[in-house]
Order: C-alpha cells, then structure tokens, then sequence
C-alpha cells in the first residue's frame, strides 16, 4: 500500500501546523509548548511526503534515519512499525523530534521544501515514539546470548545512552556510570521540561535498565574509579560521553556578583533540581524581574524562557552578532518572541554593576556592528566607540557556551585530546589514543546536538563491538 | 542507596552522621568532601569528609544545624537511607613534611580539620592542634584531636574553658614565640578563616582554609562554587576546597554564601509548620528562634 494521492495533490496538502500551548499562557507554566500532532494530522502530513527516489532527506540526517520509509509506515498506520524504522539507525526518536534542528538537516533538503514548505519530519518522528510509548507498544528487542565481556560507559547523555542500548543488544554487560543523582546527561539537567519532558528521558533510561544496562549513578569516573582502575576492575573495553560540561564565562569585571549564573547552573537548578517548584522542592533560584540572558543558542533560549516561566517582567536577550547568525534552532527563537522575549542584538556586555551587597543591579552594554565574516564563516561583531549603555539587570544567565571537563583527560594517562581539552578520535571508528577507550558526542566535539552524541554513539558501538569480539580474548 | 549507620547529636545543633559508602571510603582522602542528597525532593549539600573508616567502610560526617536541609537530615533514623551520596569530591589536601605543622579548627570545622590532622601527622610532622568554640557546650572532638596532637590549644570565645579567646590568638602567641611553623591549615566560619589568613600574613607562614561556598553538582559543571584567588575565579568543588588563604577574596565568600537567605527562611518556615515535621522539640524552638 502507498500513498493514494497523486503528487499533485500532495503538494496541495499545506504543511502541518503544531498545534501548542497559546504564548500568553504557557509562558507562565512548565508544561511542554507543543502538543504534538493527533492522528489525523500526522496522517496528512505523511500523505505529502513524495517518496523520492533519491530522498536527500536521508543525505540530511546525521544518522540517515530511513525517512520515507517510516513515513510510508506512517500511512499504513503501523505507528509502531514506524517508531522501529527510526529505531533502527537513531535510538532516541521521542528525544529526537523534539530537539533536532531539523530546518538544518533533513527538512532542509526536503523536496517539498522549497515551493511547498518541507513535510514535517520532526513532527511525524515524533508522534510515533509517542505514539509507541504511549500505547506500550515498545517492545524488548532479542537480546544476544552473553559474550562475557564487560563495558563501562561514562556518562549517560544522548551518545552514552546510544553506546549502552546498542551493546546491550549484542550481550555484553554494560554499565553506565553518572556523575549526577539522574542518568540523561544534557537532557535531563539542561533542556527544560516545557520542550522536553523529563518523563521521557526517564522512560528511555528505563527502557535500557529492562534489556539489562546497569546504571550506576552519583559515581564520578576519575574521582571514584579512573580509567585504568576500571579496567584493573574487569572493564575490556570503555565508552566515554562525558559532555561539554564546564561553563565558560565573560571574563568581564563583576561577573562573580550574586545573580549572575552561568546557563549550566540555572538550568540545573531549575530542570534537574526543579526549583522552579520551590518550596516543594528545596533546592532555591533567584528569581529575576529584569533578566539578562548573554547568548543566542538552544541554550539561551532554554534559558530566557525558563526566567519567563520564573516570573520576570522584562526577559532580554543580549547577543553580540544578529539574529541570522544566532545559532539556535529557529523554532525556539520563533517560540521565545511569541513568548515576549526581547531580543537584544548586536549588543555585549561590557561590566557588570553591584548594589553594594554584592547583588548585580545593572549592565554596561556596547552596541556592536558585523564586520568581516571570521573562522566560522559568521560576520565578526565589532564594538561601536562611545555606544555604551546600562541596563537594568537583577539577573543574568550566561549562556556563550561550554568548554570540556577536564577530569577524564587529566586522569587518564596516554588519552590525548586537543587544546580545547577535546578528547582526540578516529573518526571512523571513535577510538581513543588510547586502546579499547572509545569516545564520543560533545566530550570530543565540543558543543554539538543530541544527534551527532547519538550518532558518534552509534558508531562506536560497532567498533567497540568488533574490538571486543576480536581483540579481548575470554 | 547509602544506608546511615547511626545519626546522634553531638552538641545542641551538631550531629555526627556515619554512612556505609564502602566504595567511596576506599577511595577518599583527608580533606575531600562527598555531596548528600536526602531524599527525592532534597537539595544537594556538600559535607567534609569528618572520618574513614576504612575497615567497615564508613563514612563520618559532623554537620551543623543551620537550616532546611541540614535540620532535615536529623531526621533520618539509625538504619535509615539516603537519596544518594556522592563523593570523593574536590582535590584531597596538600599532605608532606614541613616540620611543624599546624592545624586550627573553629565551631563545626574541628571535624574536618580531624582527618587532615591525622595525614599531617603520619607524614611525620609535629602536629600542633588549636581548637576553639565560643563556648564549652559548643565544643566537641577534643578527645579524638588530642589523641594524635603533640602540641594541643583549647580556646573559647567566653572563656567557659580552655584559655579564654580566639583561635587567632593562641595561634599569635606561637607566632610570636617564634615556633617555626612550616604549615597552617585552617577550618572554620569564615570570619576566623579570613582572621586567620591576615594574621599569618604578617609573619609569612603558608596557610590554607578550606572553603565552603554554595555547590549544587560539585564535579565542574555549574559555576556555582566560583571563588576568587588573587583576582582569579576558580571552581571550589574542583580546584579546592583548599585553597592559599592569604590569596582568598573572603568578602565575595561571605557575599555569595548569602545569595539565597530569604528562600532559606521561607523553606525553614515551611518544614517546620508541616504537622508532620518530624524534628525534635528543642531542636524546633532553636530554629524557630533564628
Ligand atoms: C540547555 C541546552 C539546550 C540544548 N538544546 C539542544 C537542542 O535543542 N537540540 C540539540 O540537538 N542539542 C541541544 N543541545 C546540545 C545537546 O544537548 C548536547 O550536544 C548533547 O547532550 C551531548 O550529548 P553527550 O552524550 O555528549 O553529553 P551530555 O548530554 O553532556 O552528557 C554527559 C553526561 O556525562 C556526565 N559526566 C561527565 N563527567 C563524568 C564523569 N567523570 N563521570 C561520570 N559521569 C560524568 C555528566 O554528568 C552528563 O550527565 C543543548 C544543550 C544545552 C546545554
Ligand atoms: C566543601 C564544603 C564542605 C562542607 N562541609 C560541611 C560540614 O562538614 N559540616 C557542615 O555542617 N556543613 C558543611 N558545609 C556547609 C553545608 O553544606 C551547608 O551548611 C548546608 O548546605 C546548609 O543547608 P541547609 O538547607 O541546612 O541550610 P540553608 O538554610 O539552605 O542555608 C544555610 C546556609 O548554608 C549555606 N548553604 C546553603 N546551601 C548550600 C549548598 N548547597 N552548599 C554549600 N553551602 C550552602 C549558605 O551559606 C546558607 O546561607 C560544607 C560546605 C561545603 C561547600
Ligand atoms: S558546584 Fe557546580 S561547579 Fe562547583
């Protein structure tokens, strides 16, 4: 069975439109923004899907997920069957169409994209994980007869997750070792509820813990067990998704003032420790009326809009270069301006002003201009002389950006990385420098996606998996 | 999830916590500190590292009543569990042969100091001990420091026991006597830490503190912990908690450590208004009263 229509038709279809929490409303609570297609919709939009041969949508997936063919599955209303389509190249499709930049991969090149509107991969990728999930549809896969190796996976976000779910599959003992009191690295202390609920990393965790992952969490590798040490402990081979966990700063007068948080903390106050619930939770967070966020990431975003959801009156964002070069996915700037977010632009800030009691109170800012474009091909912001101006601040998330955690590197003698403290790979099969020690995501990319972690993941699976079947002998 | 052995009050708002933590006791150092989380709804709160027991591997933690967290963690029974407790954390202290060395402990940092007392003393130094409380109820781990010091200094704010004073002053006189001290370590309030420091100073004797600003993930990741050295940021929970006193920005320390006292106040309010709060009578009126 496919697609009754004609391509004609097809095109006639208009792209689907989300249907979410009204702005004025959900801007005061935590509940996720988009609801999330119902049946009917999601049978429409894969109606226009054309089937192309070629599918460039393929080309644009990092992890060339099988676009067509799980929208074909779509319109035969196998949801389930759809939701394992994906499965079979990205593990985490209910996180994945939530997060992905999808306007940059595989919708980008979508044929309907550019007369049309592309069709609404992320949207369809979506609603059948939910649907799966949702209707425990899920189901355990085979899981290979014990091979009797063991690996130790670090650090449980999108590319740890990955590694753990695909080596469990082929037998071996897999445990994954987190630093945090919960597994799910970036998404579950960074990325807030209200895009993506945490019931749903949750319930990926679980899912792994049934086909037998071992979770041990609240352990740091490197100041509980390092590298070596696990090894000396039976490990034979190990998996590093360690993340981009240290927050840079300004490096600008003030920036230890109360009231100036980096991204990492706010979000982690608010996400993983749910303050934003305080006093049933105990952990506290400032709560800002005028709240400055320094950025124009996914981060950022998160960021902006969670002080919303806290109460402030003025929400800013203050970023250096425009709004076509802010780096965060378009849907998210789309939805923080429905939001009343102010958007700050070519604007940095340049001290940051106390009370007096140590609390900031205000902001030196310098308006900027774009000037040549630099490394990354983006127009350098240039400060305009005698631009300065102040605005008033209670509260300021910084949010420029992640460098690596050292910890690993530094405890782990012959693991190379790079100046920015990157772990070194092959990148073909994400092995270390050093032997049976795999790595992958943003401990060795930097600040990347969800995607490519899973993706790095999923590569390094395979290898480590060749290299304990070939190379450690039992 | 981490089982308490015995959780018993030591002093009218101190507690004496001993947690079995076999893995983690195996692998701490004097100095370092574990983060606890007491139940799902708890927030994080670092703890020093008080005593190892490596034998049975216990963990001993000495906490001060001070506020929600702190007051709830009483309640925990003997045999009861925790959310989950984290550690070794931070970077274990600075431990060699100076000769003669020093350690100062005030109100709860006589605990801490404890371990830190013990490594010094194994690496061979003279081990001079002051220890100081503002008054002699609120003292505590005496027998366990004077067991191990060569040299030992008792001092009280209102001069209920020991020699009457500070901390400081004990350590004056040695100064002044001309006791050459190769190492001092210091734990307590930061006001006795920073007084510390600047005394030391004068006389050009090395001496570190350890610092306790407000953490929540403790490994890097949040920037909370920022302190400033000397005009430099780092990270407590990674580059401490000891850090060189005489370098130490304690006006910003004390600064931050305030940044939530309203929400603190609310939360105290509110645990202690819940009928079914399960803290004891006198421990209730002391908090109620602050
Ligand atoms: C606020 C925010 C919003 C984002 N939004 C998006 C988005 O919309 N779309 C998108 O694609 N990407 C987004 N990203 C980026 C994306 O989340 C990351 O690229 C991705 O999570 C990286 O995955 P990872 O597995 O490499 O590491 P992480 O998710 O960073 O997880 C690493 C884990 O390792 C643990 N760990 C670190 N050191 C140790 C140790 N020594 N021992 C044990 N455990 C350790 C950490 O605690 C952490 O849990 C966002 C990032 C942030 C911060
Ligand atoms: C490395 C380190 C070691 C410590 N060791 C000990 C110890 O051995 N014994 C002990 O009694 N206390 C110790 N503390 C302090 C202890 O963590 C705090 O007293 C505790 O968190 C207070 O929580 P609360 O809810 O009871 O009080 P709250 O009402 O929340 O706060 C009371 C005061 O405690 C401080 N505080 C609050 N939250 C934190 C936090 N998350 N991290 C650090 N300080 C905070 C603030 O100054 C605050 O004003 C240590 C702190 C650090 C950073
Ligand atoms: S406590 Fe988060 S970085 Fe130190």
């Amino acid at each position: 069975m496919g697609n009754p229509l004609e391509k004609k038709d097809r095109m006639k279809i208009p792209r689907a439109v989300m249907p979410q929490q009204d702005p004025q409303e959900r801007k005061r609570n935590f509940k996720e923004v988009p609801f999330g297609l119902t049946e009917e919709m999601a049978l429409r939009e894969a109606s226009r899907c054309l089937n192309c041969p070629k599918a460039p949508c393929i080309k644009g997936c990092p992890v060339d997920v099988d676009i067509p063919g799980f929208i074909q599955l779509i319109l035969e209303k196998d949801y389930a069957g759809a939701a394992r389509k994906i499965k079979e190249t990205n593990s985490l499709p209910a996180v994945c169409g939530r997060v992905c930049p999808q306007e940059e991969q595989c919708e980008a090149v979508c044929v309907m994209g550019k007369k049309f509107g592309p069709v609404a991969i992320g949207y369809l990728e979506r609603f059948v994980a939910d649907y799966e999930r949702e209707n425990n549809l899920i189901e355990l896969p085979h899981i290979e007869p014990p091979t009797g190796r063991k690996v130790a996976i670090v650090g449980s976000g999108p590319a740890g997750l990955t590694v753990a779910g695909q080596l469990i599959k082929l037998g071996h003992k897999v445990t994954v070792f987190e630093a945090l009191h919960k597994p799910g690295g970036v998404l579950v202390y960074g990325i807030p509820e209200f895009r993506l609920p945490k019931s749903i990393v949750q319930a990926e965790c679980d899912f792994l813990a049934r086909m037998g992952v071992e979770f041990q969490n609240s352990t740091v590798v490197g100041k509980m067990d390092t590298i070596d040490e696990l090894f000396a402990m039976g490990y034979d081979a190990i998996f590093i998704g360690s993340g981009a966990g240290l927050p840079n700063f300004m490096g600008i007068p003030g920036e230890n003032l109360i009231g100036i948080y980096s991204s990492n903390e706010y979000l982690t106050r608010s996400n993983l420790m749910r303050a934003f619930d305080f006093p049933n939770y105990d952990t506290p967070i400032i709560y800002g009326e005028n709240v400055a966020v320094l950025g124009g990431g996914n981060t950022a975003m998160d960021s902006v809009r969670t002080a919303l959801r806290l109460g402030a009156k003025n929400a800013y964002i203050v970023y250096r270069r425009s709004e076509a070069e802010m780096p965060a996915r378009k849907e998210e700037i789309h939805h923080a301006m429905e939001e009343g977010v102010q958007f700050m632009m070519l604007t940095a800030p340049v001290n940051f002003i106390g009370n007096g009691d140590g609390k900031v109170k205000a902001m030196e800012c310098i308006k900027m201009q774009l000037g040549e474009p630099d490394a990354s091909g983006r127009r350098r912001p240039i400060p305009i002389e005698g631009s300065n101006f102040t605005l008033d601040v209670d509260l300021v998330v910084v949010a420029i950006g992640n460098s690596s955690n050292p910890l690993i590197p530094q405890t782990t003698p012959g693991l190379q990385a790079n100046k920015w403290g990157n772990i070194i790979v092959n990148e073909e099969t994400k092995e270390t420098s050093r032997k049976g020690v795999f790595a992958g995501g943003d401990i060795v990319r930097g600040g990347a996606t969800v995607i490519l972690a899973a993706g790095d993941g999923r590569v390094a699976a395979q290898h480590m998996h060749k290299y304990l079947m070939e190379e450690v002998k039992k | 999830m981490p089982k308490v052995i015995d959780n018993i009050q030591i002093g009218p708002v101190v507690w004496k916590m001993r947690v079995e933590v076999p893995r983690l006791v195996e692998k701490a150092k004097a100095g370092q500190f574990v983060i606890i989380r007491v139940d799902e709804h708890g927030e994080r709160v670092p703890m020093s590292i008080a005593g190892l027991d490596k034998k049975n591997g216990l963990l001993t933690v000495i906490y001060q009543v001070v506020g929600k967290t702190s007051a709830l963690m009483t309640t925990v029974p003997a045999g009861g569990q925790l959310a989950d407790c984290v550690g070794p954390l931070g970077v274990p202290s600075h431990v060699e042969n100076w000769g003669i060395a020093c350690v100062i402990g005030g109100g709860i940092g006589v605990a801490p100091i404890y371990p830190i007392a013990q490594a010094y003393k194994a690496a061979g130094n003279k081990l001079i001990t002051i220890i100081g409380a503002r008054s002699k109820n609120l003292l505590f781990y005496e027998e366990e420091h004077k067991a191990i010091a060569d040299e030992m200094y008792i001092c009280t704010d209102d001069g209920s026991y020991g020699q009457k004073g500070f901390v400081s002053d004990a350590l004056k006189k040695l100064l002044d006597d001309g006791v050459k001290i190769g190492m001092i370590m210091a734990i307590g309030p930061v006001p006795m830490m920073r007084v510390v420091a600047n005394l030391t100073k004068g006389y050009n004797v090395p001496t570190w503190v350890s610092l306790n600003p407000i953490m929540i993930d403790g490994t890097g990741m949040c920037g909370g912990c920022r302190v400033s050295l000397d005009g430099k940021t780092k990270f407590a929970c990674v580059d401490g908690p000891d850090f060189d006193g005489h370098l130490v920005d304690f006006d910003l320390l004390t600064k931050r450590l305030g940044a939530y006292r309203e929400m603190e106040k609310r939360a105290m309010k509110k645990f202690l208004e819940d009928p079914n709060c399960r803290l004891n009578e006198e421990l209730k009126k002391v908090m109620a009263g602050n």
